[in-house]
């Protein structure tokens, strides 16, 4: 099999299979900070309960995430080591950064966070907490940093030495800010607090219809609807913003994203279609008009199509429209479940209709599948190139290692990922199952303090 | 400042890194390879909470490593991952293991699954310390090296005499370490028996690390020319001796944190000895040593290598100060309660 191929399916798998967690750990982290922020304000014994019991959560979260994001940062060196000598120079740096303002943060602090709670004061644990959501957030905030710069390269420029040309750097703030770093937070981060909210609210349902802990799912409930709201309208900003990005700085991307082949002013937005590749067309429900309107203001707006580029530089079409506009239809239902089931919350009705609980039990799916499918538009909307529009993927890879042992490593990756799936599944029910307990409530003498 | 002076700065940073790896994680995965040697349940389980609160934290110190070594000599993480591809996958793999093993271990009852994640917890810390030890001999040894850096390896070339003592001496190393950390962290009958394993973990690993020595002194003479050079570095390999032969003084008068900081010191000395011996090469050529990657050739943009020593000026003093307080909230014995793994 083809090397290339291979090496991209690795990478998929892997960051695919990760990205289950850190969303969760960063959106989990927050409502962590909220809860006993709440607690240390109230005094409200039940939501001393509610953070011992999430953090639980967050440490089964945070262990398969930590396991699976270890291989991240060395497969750069592994896969794609004709990439890490073209960009070291600029790529390395923000994962670097990770380790040391990330890494560090969270992890040390997540001790305290998980087995300090005798042996720290509480405003030194709600400290931690803190210490930890933020360290999540860091995290993200240098792996936007790092993959913004593949989407959209600013400040370097090209210099030839002994070994072949590379990338240098030549203003780190200026590759730190590149432009589309900034989008690209926002909109990553809020599917994370999504994420995590919704995983709050799920379990708090499922709590509900079972009729138990009924005060404990409520006030889950009460904090993670408040971020799944915030979030789920800041998406709508976040979003549109992403792809102004796209359409300023990627066209290749935003014309695949659209399926627009031909150049032109007054194009449409299509709300759910198939491209017709061979025919060069969408057939679905479209606005006329309204792609130049979203982008540049204007129906003048012109959007560049397809056409415009040879089809070695162009990237896989209906893989990126439908990525694209599936994630943009969950966006869409997540405004829906977070205002409506909030309010209907704020109100009472939610408790009162099992067949509305349940979706909410069920939503927990959808901001998952909405980042996995915002980030394969973002990664296979940049095809053919690895950095855009300066280094293709084919040219990354690393070519000594041979197609055997990828797939050898592909095989071994598929089969233990599996494997921790079903056993996070089993254990992550268990936890649930088992609720909150009595031990999780402050302690007398601590209640009277 | 002239620019070599950041490459030279970035190669003790590095070496730091891993030094920092090598002491903290170190004791984590010692404790791993000796989880077995528990005996009974509740046993197993204070192995596990005695670095419950610290194997993460001590990761990272590989994980940031693994970032600096990208950002300060990205030829070097490019040819050293990608030629030894085998041998990291398997070492990534031990690591995904181990952590999740650690996590999920006690969140069930049940022989069968507990039996399983210890030994998988056993045995990815044993794998994982071998493949570390490895790969540090083979970067010693050296490699094949092509003329734009790149190296096609493979896993049976690497696994040979000299790369596999030094494997066995990171294994040797690593145990006694874990040893010396179970002595201070357990309490009664088990503190008595795990006293007993401190000294043929240190017996194995003072053997190993003579073979190691007398292998490199014969086959890699290139290591000996510094010490040649600067008599005065001999300091360094004595105090080696010193630190090491210290560790049985300490535990027999019952001082069992200065016992494991003269085996922290030992450890970091023999890396400073390895760092010596192979400066300024970070990946020795077998075919031609002028094919060497260094820290000089195989470098970042000064202007990269400058950003990132303000970043880790800034950084990394934090570090060192919240993980010594968090290994100060969590000393003394280990005692299990309801939030212990």
């Amino acid at each position: 099999m083809d090397l290339v191929l291979l090496s991209r399916i690795q990478f998929a798998l892997t960051i695919g299979f990760h990205y289950f967690y850190p969303p969760l750990s960063i959106g989990l982290g927050l409502v962590l900070v909220l809860m006993e922020g709440m607690y240390l304000k109230t005094r409200d014994p039940l939501y001393h309960q509610l953070t011992r019991f999430w953090v639980r959560i967050f440490g089964l979260i945070f262990a398969f995430g930590v396991g699976s994001g270890i291989v991240m940062e060395f497969e750069f060196g592994t896969n794609w080591a004709a990439y890490s000598r073209f960009v070291g120079d600029i790529f390395g740096s923000p994962l670097a950064a990770e380790g040391i303002f990330a890494f560090f943060l969270e992890s040390g602090f997540l001790a305290l966070l998980l087995f300090g709670w005798d042996r720290i004061s509480e405003r030194m644990h709600f400290f931690a907490t803190c210490m930890v959501a933020l360290g999540a957030h860091f995290s993200a905030i240098w792996i936007i940093v790092a993959n913004s710069w593949m989407q959209t390269p600013t400040a370097y420029h090209i210099v030839d030495t002994a070994v072949g040309p590379r990338a240098e750097i030549t203003s780190f703030w200026g590759a730190v800010l590149n432009p589309s770093t900034l989008d690209r937070l926002a909109h990553t981060l809020m599917g994370a607090w999504q994420a995590g909210a919704f995983f709050v609210i799920s379990v708090a349902a499922y709590y509900l219809l079972k009729r138990q802990h009924v005060a404990f799912a409520r006030a889950s409930m009460k904090v993670a609807f408040v971020v799944a709201a915030v979030a789920s309208l800041g998406q709508l900003v976040s979003g549109h913003s992403s792809a102004v990005t796209v359409y300023e700085h990627q066209p290749t991307k935003l014309a695949a994203m659209e399926g627009i082949y031909a150049t032109g002013k007054s194009a449409d937005l299509t709300v759910i279609g198939w491209v017709d590749e061979a025919n060069k067309q969408v057939i679905g429900i479209k606005i006329p008009g309204l792609l130049s309107v979203l982008t540049g203001g204007s129906t003048d707006t012109v959007i560049r199509g397809l056409d415009e580029w040879p089809a070695a530089d162009r990237p896989p079409v209906q893989l990126t429209f439908q990525t694209y506009h599936v994630m943009v239809a969950i966006g869409m239902a997540l405004i829906l479940l977070a205002c409506g089931g909030g309010l209907l919350a704020w109100r009472g009705v939610l408790f009162k209709h099992r067949w509305l609980l349940w979706i909410m039990v069920v939503a927990v799916l959808l901001p998952q599948a909405a980042n996995q499918l915002g980030w394969a538009t973002a990664e296979v909307g940049r095809q053919p190139w690895i950095v855009y529009g300066l280094m293709r993927t084919a040219d990354g890879v690393s070519d000594t290692v041979s197609a055997g042992n990828v797939l050898f490593s592909l095989i071994l990756f598929t089969l233990i990922y599996v494997g921790l799936f079903v056993v996070f599944i089993a254990l992550l029910d268990q936890k649930v199952r088992k609720g909150p307990l009595d031990s999780d409530l402050p302690r007398k003498q601590e209640a009277r303090r | 400042m002239t620019g070599e002076l950041y490459n030279i700065i970035w190669y003790l940073l590095v070496g730091v890194l891993l030094t920092g790896y090598a002491i903290l994680d170190g004791f984590d995965l010692g404790v791993g390879g000796l989880h077995l040697l528990a005996r009974g349940d509740r046993d197993r389980r204070i192995f596990l909470n005695s670095i419950g609160p610290f194997w993460d934290g001590n990761q990272v110190w590989l994980v940031t490593g693994g970032g600096a070594l990208f950002a300060a000599f990205p030829h070097v993480y490019a040819t050293a991952f990608s030629g030894f591809y085998i041998a990291f996958i398997l070492l990534l793999f031990m690591l995904v293991f181990r952590g999740v093993s650690i996590h999920v271990r006690s969140l069930r009852e049940g022989r069968a699954w507990r039996g399983f994640w210890d030994w998988a917890f056993s045995v990815s810390s044993v794998v994982a310390s071998l493949l570390i030890g490895v790969a540090l001999g083979n970067v010693a040894w050296g490699v094949p090296l092509e003329a734009d850096f790149r190296y096609q390896g493979n896993l049976l070339a690497q696994l040979h005499p000299y790369t596999v003592m030094t494997g066995l001496m990171v294994v040797a190393m690593f145990l006694m370490h874990g040893a010396i950390y179970l002595v201070m962290k357990t309490e009664g009958d088990l503190n008595a028996r795990v006293r007993t394993w401190v000294r043929p973990t240190i017996i194995a690993f003072i053997i190993m690390y003579v073979i190691v020595t007398m292998a490199t002194l014969l086959y890699l003479p290139q290591m000996a020319e510094p010490f040649r050079a600067h008599p005065l570095l001999f300091v360094v390999p004595a105090l080696s001796v010193l630190a090491i032969a210290n560790i049985p003084r300490e535990i027999h008068l019952g001082r069992e944190l200065r016992a494991f900081l003269s085996s922290s010191l030992a450890m970091a000395l023999l890396l400073v000895l390895f760092g010596i011996g192979m400066f300024p090469e970070l990946i020795h050529a077998s075919n031609d040593p002028a094919l060497s990657m260094t820290a000089f050739n195989a470098a970042s943009s000064q202007k990269t290598l400058q950003t990132m020593l303000i970043m880790a000026a800034i950084g990394m003093p934090l570090v060192v100060g919240y993980t010594f307080h968090i290994y100060r909230v969590f000393q003394g014995k280990v005692k299990l309660d309801s939030m212990s793994y």
